[in-house]
């Protein structure tokens, strides 16, 4: 008898969505769908409004990363007004920039991708234990977690006007200069950011790679896909977030396109399925295959590992070091291994902090020269930026009073829909047989997107006051007694589902 | 002991920036976190929709919701959370007033999916295939939530208790609304919970407007760049202030780019856009009707700037012929 189960609302994650398994007689996983049902229609509803209100309205088509379509706006800006910025401006981007994939990718890691490594063979989420772990520094970590996001927060907020939906991009560079004493505030707080960043690769070398389980896990073929991968990379071919062109190679890790933003559409296109709201971007060689991986497919991904893939080297120095650590543990380059998303993106905030820090000893982003006012007639623009998420594309077509005539939008988590469509329906062809299904095991299915859209699992609910810690200590007679925090097994459950974390009946062991 | 009260929080079509806000409490939020309950928060809490529906109607204390009424499985939501909360919150400008995602009202469905997914320049869909609410494939029947003509504000669906405005709403606002509701001491119900006053009141460029504005020529930030401390309007700058709540701290006006108006109009205002244009009408310079249009021509884009968040809570509404 074959089953349907829906998981509703897919949660930890920025968006909407809804998965679908269906199990055959014998219980195995036959058919699994991720449909996103919402759709706002951005392309279609700007049509006519003025280009340059694109990098504020644009960026409300997402509150947790509105500072790269701000970005990605603001360059298809420069190139649909025919002007480059002067050089401070491009280093005050930079700087914010850098500074908001800092913030956005250390949120990710403690408030979302720090519970998604516990992974047992069927743990529920009751049982992932790395969120005990966490605990034991968990006060210490999520006091500064929030200090540090709070002040990385208010200098984007101080630099570009407000740090959810900042205001300072403009065609030919920004709306006002850094000043001195906001100058002063970056140079005192850029090295704690580093700090943190390498602080955050330590907890993560410590509490994953160290624990055997976790490393399978992150290795397991269930969460494996062999696709292309395609980024941003700079003059040098080393990761880069703001401006660069666009490199793409295949799941050998060959290069097969190099391309300038402008020339997005040879490259690109987008396949469209009648079970969902969201597209599906494939290269057009080597086309649409299907929802498959392999040199074969035109499926690719985006984001941090895609973009360590595609790179040469990161751009810093530190970030280098974990660079070549991480490819050294994975067994080489390109690393397929869905979960190692996680890893990598640490290793980009570790470069995005580096980047802040260096800027921030750099007196040229003080400069008052930090606008072009454009001459040219406005016609046709394309910025790509690397969003936290992926490649972020923005095209604009307008009349020659720079009024929107054609907008294309190919949205960082987009370039990935294919990736986990696939990735869903892999893991839970990988985690649910013989018809047996539990929470546990649909979080697990879960799990294999949450590597990839992370937006934030909000901890505010994860780092109150009464943090359940667990430790399992075993003795020389291989005797384990559990101790909680609170006292016993029971307790910890129940400050679990006072803090809201526990929705579902831990099983009969 | 009494139990702590229950608060759920869910987003319609929304960017996720409301949830942000929250989080930007900062330290604040485990204040928050000690004294409630969070039944529900899909992008933080793994609770699902059979979760809500399983508690009793009126059980939670409070709901807030964000973003606008866009598909219909929205609107389900919605009114499920109506009936399980005793009080709503519209959270943020799109549940306030439509929002960014209601400048879809001066286009329809037939458009944006023509754009969406057959006419755009990157698809590769020589078959029209369309996204449907109803499909077979492979043998298995899926459907997806109908996607509406016309986006709502919250309070066109449901009854909606109190407002809180902006794109998002900043900190302070948000814990002074939540410590309000968690003391009970509320203002009347439909009130907005922000400064009932417009911005030029507490604008920082206030004083050194002029007596009287003229504007003579209507400006752009795209090719100029405008003084940082002389007022916007005055500077030919079309600005909202004069028909925006404020409550915002001016951060754009700190940042020199011009108010577009994310917080709504104040109290009594019903059509923000309409609000502005008698405001701004009064400004201008030209006396003779030949050079009033041609003043007003200038303006490179009235309904989508007057209306950027207000379309779908205002006078308007919608569009009426989409061509």
């Amino acid at each position: 008898m074959t089953r349907h189960i829906t998981i509703d609302p897919m949660t930890r994650l920025e968006g909407h969505g809804r998965i679908e398994i269906f199990l055959d007689e014998a219980g195995e996983v036959a058919d699994a769908y991720m449909q996103v049902p919402e759709l706002r229609g951005f392309e279609r509803f700007c049509v006519g409004r003025p280009a340059e209100e694109m990098p504020c309205i644009t960026e409300r088509i997402c509150g947790v990363c509105p500072s790269a379509h701000h970005m990605a706006a603001t360059r298809a800006l420069d190139d649909l007004w025919h002007v480059d910025p002067p050089p401070a401006a491009h280093k005050v981007r930079e700087l914010f920039y850098n500074l908001f994939m800092f913030e956005d990718h250390t949120l990710h890691f403690y408030f979302l991708g720090g519970p998604d490594f516990i992974v047992g063979p069927a743990a529920p989420a009751a049982e992932r234990n790395v969120l005990g772990v966490i605990a034991k520094v968990g006060l210490e970590i999520g006091g500064r977690v929030i200090a540090v996001r709070k002040e990385a927060r208010a200098i984007m907020a101080e630099i570009a006007g407000k740090a959810i939906h900042p205001v300072f991009g403009l065609p030919g560079g920004v709306s006002k200069p850094i000043g001195p004493e906001l100058g002063e505030r970056l140079r005192q707080a850029a090295p704690g950011f580093v700090d943190f960043a390498a602080f955050s690769l330590q907890v993560f070398a410590d509490v994953v790679l160290k624990n055997r389980a976790y490393l399978d896990a992150i290795l397991a073929e269930h969460y494996t896909h062999r696709t292309h991968y395609m980024a941003l990379v700079d003059e040098q071919r080393k990761v880069t977030f703001y401006r660069g062109r666009v490199r793409v190679v295949d799941p050998s890790g060959r290069q097969v396109a190099f391309f300038e933003p402008r020339d997005y559409l040879a490259h690109i296109a987008e396949h469209v399925e009648p079970w969902t709201y969201v597209k599906f971007p494939f290269l057009r060689t080597p086309g649409w295959k299907g929802f498959v991986d392999g040199p074969e497919s035109g499926v690719y991904r985006v984001a941090p590992l895609a973009r360590l893939n595609v790179a040469e080297g990161m751009a810093t120095p530190r970030a280098q070091e974990h660079y070549e650590q991480m490819f050294a543990t994975l067994g080489g380059k390109p690393a397929h291994a869905t979960l190692a998303f996680h890893w990598a993106r640490l290793i980009e905030a570790l470069q995005a902090a580096e980047t802040v820090l260096a800027y921030s000893q750099d007196p040229e982003i003080l400069s008052p020269d930090v606008r072009r006012v454009p001459t040219a007639t406005p016609t046709e623009g394309v910025g790509i930026v690397e969003a936290p998420r992926g490649t972020l594309i923005h095209h604009y077509q307008t009349d020659a009073n720079g009024i929107l005539t054609g907008v294309n939008l190919l949205v960082a988590t987009v370039h990935n829909s294919a990736p986990i469509q696939m990735a869903i329906k892999k893991a839970a062809q990988g985690v649910i047989h013989h018809g047996q299904v539990d929470e546990g095991l649909l979080n697990q299915v879960e799990m294999a997107f949450r590597a990839y859209d992370p937006c934030f699992g909000c901890a505010t609910h994860t780092v109150p006051g009464g943090m359940p810690l667990v430790v399992h200590i075993h003795d020389a007679g291989g005797r384990v007694r559990v101790v909680t925090r609170e006292g016993t097994t029971e307790d910890y459950e129940r400050s679990l589902r006072d803090a809201g974390s526990l929705s579902r009946q831990r099983p009969a062991p | 002991m009494p139990d702590k009260p229950k608060v759920a929080f869910y987003w319609c079509a929304s960017c996720g920036g409301c949830e942000e806000a929250v989080v930007d409490l900062a330290e604040d939020i485990l204040k928050v976190v000690e004294a409630v309950d969070i039944v529900l928060w899909p992008v933080a809490l793994d609770f699902k929709k059979h979760d809500l529906e399983s508690m009793p109607d009126g059980s939670i204390a409070v709901a807030f919701i964000n973003g606008a009424v866009r598909l219909y499985e929205q609107e389900e939501w919605v009114h499920l959370l109506r009936r399980k909360a005793q009080l709503v919150v519209a959270f943020g400008s799109c549940a306030h007033l439509g929002g960014i995602p209601g400048l879809a009202n001066l286009t329809n469905r037939e458009a944006i999916f023509a754009t969406n997914y057959l006419d755009g320049p990157s698809l590769d869909n020589a078959a029209g295939t369309v996204p449907l609410e109803q499909v077979r494939v492979d043998g298995r029947d899926l459907s997806l939530p109908a996607f509406f003509d016309t986006v709502r504000a919250l309070d066109q669906v449901i009854e909606v208790d109190y407002y809180l405005p902006g794109c998002a709403p900043p900190p302070d606002l948000i814990m002074a609304a939540i410590t309000a509701i968690l003391k009970g001491e509320l203002p009347p119900k439909g009130t907005v919970l922000a400064p009932n006053r417009a911005q030029c009141e507490v604008c920082p460029r206030k004083d050194g407007k002029p007596e009287r504005i003229e504007i003579g020529e209507i400006r752009r930030v795209a090719t100029s760049i405008p003084d940082p401390a002389t007022c916007f309007l005055a500077q030919g700058y079309i600005c909202l202030g004069p028909a925006t709540r404020s409550g915002c701290h001016e951060r754009c006006i700190h940042a020199n780019m011009p108010c577009r108006g994310c917080f709504g109009p104040v109290d009594g205002v019903y059509d923000q856009g309409a609000k502005f244009l008698s405001a701004f009408a009064s400004i201008l310079a030209p006396r003779d009707e030949a050079a009033i249009e041609a003043l007003l021509d200038q303006i490179p884009d009235p309904a989508g700037t007057f209306y950027r968040f207000s379309l779908p809570a205002s006078l308007l509404h919608r569009r009426r012929n989409v061509s």
